[in-house]
C-alpha cells in the first residue's frame, strides 16, 4: 500500500508541472484575452470580449488562413522531402547512420535567428544564390531573392527537416525489407509497393512527423520577419506586433488563443485521418 | 562470389529442395530466381523464356520468407488477397478466393483475424496461402519452416507436402535442415561454398553421396582412410574389407575414401568371428529413442556405430568388435 502510494507520488508530478508550466499560464492567456485593453498599460480589469469582436474581420481572417496554409505547406513539403531521405539514411551502413543523425542534430543547435540570417546573406544580389542561377541560365541577372515568400517556405522547411527526419527515423529504421521484396513477388511494382505497403506502415509516423512541422511552423517568427514582406507575415509577428507595438495585449491574446484553437484543430483532423486510415 | 557456376533443371510439378550448410549461397540462388538479387553473369529461363532480367514483380513467381513477411497492417483474408488486388480483381471474387485458400490451409474461420492474433503454425499457412493466390509459375519458399519448433515444423512438412502434390505446382525450397529436404523432395540438391556438390532424388544423396562433403553433410558417416586392393576390396589397416564397386578409373594401390553409414556396420560382442571384422571399445553412448548411437575406438580410429537398445542391452556391454557388412559403403575419390 505504501509502496503504491510512494509511486503514485513519484508519478504525480509530471502531471503537476504539465499543468504548472502550460494549463495556468494559457488559462491566464484566455483571462487577459477576456479583459478590457489599457492604452497605459498591459489591460484593465474587468471582462469584455472587445478583443475577440475586434478580430472579426478579413485582415484577422485572411492572416490566419495564411498562417494555417504555410503551415500545411511547409509541413507537406517536409515530409515529402524528410521521408526519402530518411529512407535513405535508414538503408546506410549504421557508422553513416550515425553521422547523418548527428549531423541533423548539430543543426538544431543553431538559432533560428542565425540560420535567417544566413539565408538572407546566402539570397543576397551580391554573394548569393542569385549569381550561381546567372551563371547556369536561370536568372538573366543577379538579384536579390528577399524578401519573398519562396525565401520564408525555404528557410522554414530547412528549420523543419531535422524534426521530420529524427521523427520518422525509428519508424522507418525498423521496416523489414522482406515485406517490400514480399510485395514485390506479389505482383507490386516498386512503387505500388511504396503505396499499398510503406505508405500503411508509416503514416502514424509521418502524421506526428506532419504535425510536428505544422505547429513549428504556426509559431514562426523570425524567419518571415527577416526573409518576408509584410504579406508574408505569420500569425506568431501580427501577434507580437499587436503587443509590443500595438501595446494591445487582450488583442495580442485572443489571437495567441484563435492561433492555438488553429492549431488543436489542425492536431485533431491530423490524428484523426491517421487513426481512420489504420482502423480501415 | 556467393554462387558460382551453378546449373539447374528444375522439372515442372517436381518440388526441388536446396540444400546446404549456413552461408553457402543457397538462399542467394533462390533470391536470383525471384528476381530479387541478379546474377552478375548467366540466364535463368522459364519454360524456355529467359527471364534474368525481369522484374520480380513480372515472374509471377511467389515468394514465401523466413520471416514469413505478413503485412501487419492488413487482416488475415486481405493479406491473401493482396495479389488479387494488385491484379484488379474484385472484392468478392478477390474474397472467394481467400475463403477458397482457408480451406485449403484448413483454417477457413481465421479470415477476420490480424496477424498478431495467429499462432507460428497458423502464420506459417496463412503465408503460403497468399503466396498461391496469384496462382504462381513457380513456388519459392525460403527456410519457412525454421521457425517452428521440431514437432510444428514436422507436421508442416507433410502438409506442404501434400499441397504441393494437390496443386502440383513447380517448388524450390531452400533449407538446412537434411531431414525437411528428405521429407519435401523429389530432388535435392546439395550446395556447399557457392558450387553445386551433387544433385539427386533423396535415396540417391543418401546412398551414394559423391563426395566427402555430401557423404559427412547428409545423415551421419564414417569416412575412412583405405587402401584400393582391386575391384571390390580394400584395406583398413590390416583388415581386408569388401565393399561396393569400386568406381572405374581408381587403381590398385591407390587410397580412397570409404564413407559407411552406422547402420552398416554391425556391433557384435567382443570375439564375434566373421570376416571384416575389428576390435574395439565403446567411448560414448547415446540413447536417442528408437536406436542406440555407439562411438567405439577402433584401434585409434573412431566409428560411429548404431544398433537397436535391445541389442545394446543384450550383446554390447563391453568390448566389441565390428563388424563391416559386406558390399556396405561408398568409395569417393574427391
Amino acid at each position: 500500500m505504501l509502496a503504491r502510494l510512494r509511486a503514485a507520488v513519484l508519478l504525480t508530478w509530471p502531471s503537476l508541472a504539465l499543468v504548472g508550466l502550460v494549463a495556468i499560464p494559457f488559462l491566464l492567456l484566455v483571462r487577459i484575452s477576456l479583459a478590457p485593453p489599457d492604452p497605459n498599460g498591459l489591460w484593465s480589469a474587468g471582462t469584455s470580449l472587445a478583443a475577440y469582436r475586434g478580430l472579426m474581420d478579413r485582415s484577422f481572417a485572411g492572416a490566419l488562413l495564411y498562417s494555417f496554409g504555410l503551415a500545411i505547406l511547409v509541413a507537406a513539403v517536409g515530409v515529402c522531402v524528410g521521408f526519402p531521405l530518411t529512407f535513405f539514411i535508414t538503408r546506410m551502413r549504421r557508422g553513416w547512420q550515425v553521422l547523418w543523425l548527428v549531423f541533423l542534430l548539430a543543426t538544431l543547435t543553431l538559432s533560428d535567428v542565425l540560420i535567417a540570417f544566413s539565408w538572407q546573406v546566402m539570397l543576397s544580389k551580391r554573394i548569393g544564390l542569385a549569381n550561381l542561377l546567372v551563371k547556369l541560365g536561370l536568372m538573366e541577372q543577379a538579384a536579390s531573392l528577399t524578401p519573398s515568400f519562396g525565401a520564408v517556405l525555404g528557410n522554414l522547411i530547412y528549420l523543419v527537416l531535422p524534426f521530420t527526419v529524427l521523427t520518422l527515423y525509428p519508424t522507418l529504421s525498423q521496416l523489414a525489407p522482406e515485406l517490400l521484396e514480399a510485395a514485390k513477388t506479389l505482383g507490386a511494382s516498386p512503387l505500388v509497393a511504396f503505396r499499398t505497403v510503406i505508405v500503411p506502415l508509416t503514416k502514424r509516423a509521418a502524421a506526428v512527423s506532419f504535425l510536428i512541422s505544422a505547429v513549428l511552423t504556426l509559431g514562426a517568427y523570425v524567419a518571415p520577419v527577416v526573409l518576408g514582406r509584410p504579406r508574408n507575415w505569420t500569425m506568431a509577428v501580427l501577434i507580437g506586433n499587436a503587443a509590443l507595438a500595438g501595446h494591445n495585449v487582450p488583442r495580442a491574446s485572443a489571437m495567441s488563443v484563435c492561433l492555438l484553437t488553429a492549431a488543436l484543430i489542425l492536431a485533431g483532423g491530423t490524428i484523426w485521418i491517421a487513426r481512420g486510415r489504420g482502423n480501415r | 562470389m556467393v554462387v558460382d557456376h551453378v546449373s539447374l533443371t528444375v522439372p515442372l510439378g517436381q518440388f526441388v529442395c536446396l540444400l546446404g550448410p549456413s552461408g553457402c549461397g543457397k538462399t542467394t540462388l533462390l533470391r536470383m530466381i525471384a528476381g530479387l538479387d541478379s546474377p552478375t553473369t548467366g540466364r535463368i529461363l522459364m519454360s524456355g523464356r529467359d527471364m534474368t532480367r525481369t522484374p520480380a514483380h513480372e515472374r509471377n513467381f511467389a515468394m514465401v520468407f523466413q520471416a514469413l513477411a505478413l503485412f501487419p497492417f492488413l487482416n488475415v483474408e486481405e493479406n491473401i488477397a493482396f495479389s488479387l488486388r494488385l491484379k484488379g480483381i474484385g472484392w468478392r471474387e478477390r474474397r472467394k478466393r481467400a475463403h477458397e485458400l482457408l480451406e485449403l490451409i484448413k483454417l477457413p474461420d481465421i479470415g477476420s483475424r490480424k496477424i498478431e492474433q495467429l499462432s507460428g503454425g497458423q502464420r506459417q499457412r496463412v503465408a503460403i496461402a497468399r503466396a498461391l493466390a496469384q496462382e504462381p509459375a513457380l513456388f519459392l519458399l525460403d527456410e519457412p519452416l525454421s521457425a517452428l519448433d521440431a514437432q510444428l515444423r514436422e507436421h508442416m512438412q507433410i502438409e506442404l507436402r501434400q499441397l504441393q502434390q494437390k496443386l502440383g505446382i513447380t517448388t524450390v525450397l531452400v533449407t538446412h535442415d537434411q531431414r525437411e529436404a528428405m521429407t519435401l523432395a523429389d530432388s535435392v540438391v546439395v550446395i556447399a561454398q557457392g558450387t553445386v556438390q551433387q544433385i539427386g532424388s533423396p535415396t540417391e544423396i543418401y546412398r551414394r553421396p559423391s563426395n566427402r562433403f555430401v557423404a559427412g553433410f547428409i545423415g551421419r558417416n564414417n569416412l575412412l582412410e583405405v587402401e584400393v586392393l582391386d575391384r571390390q576390396h580394400v584395406r583398413l589397416g590390416s583388415v581386408v574389407l569388401a565393399v561396393a564397386p569400386i568406381p572405374a578409373g581408381v587403381v590398385s594401390g591407390e587410397v580412397v575414401t570409404l564413407a559407411i553409414r552406422p547402420e552398416e556396420l554391425r556391433v557384435l560382442p567382443q570375439g564375434s568371428q566373421g570376416g571384416g571384422t575389428l576390435p574395439g571399445h565403446v567411448s560414448f553412448v547415446r540413447e536417442i529413442g528408437e536406436r542406440v548411437e555407439l562411438r567405439i575406438d577402433c584401434q585409434g580410429r573412431e566409428l560411429v556405430g548404431s544398433v537397436s537398445p535391445s541389442d545394446w542391452a543384450a550383446a554390447c556391454a563391453g568390448p566389441v568388435s565390428v563388424q563391416f557388412m559386406p558390399g556396405a559403403g561408398t568409395i569417393l575419390t574427391c
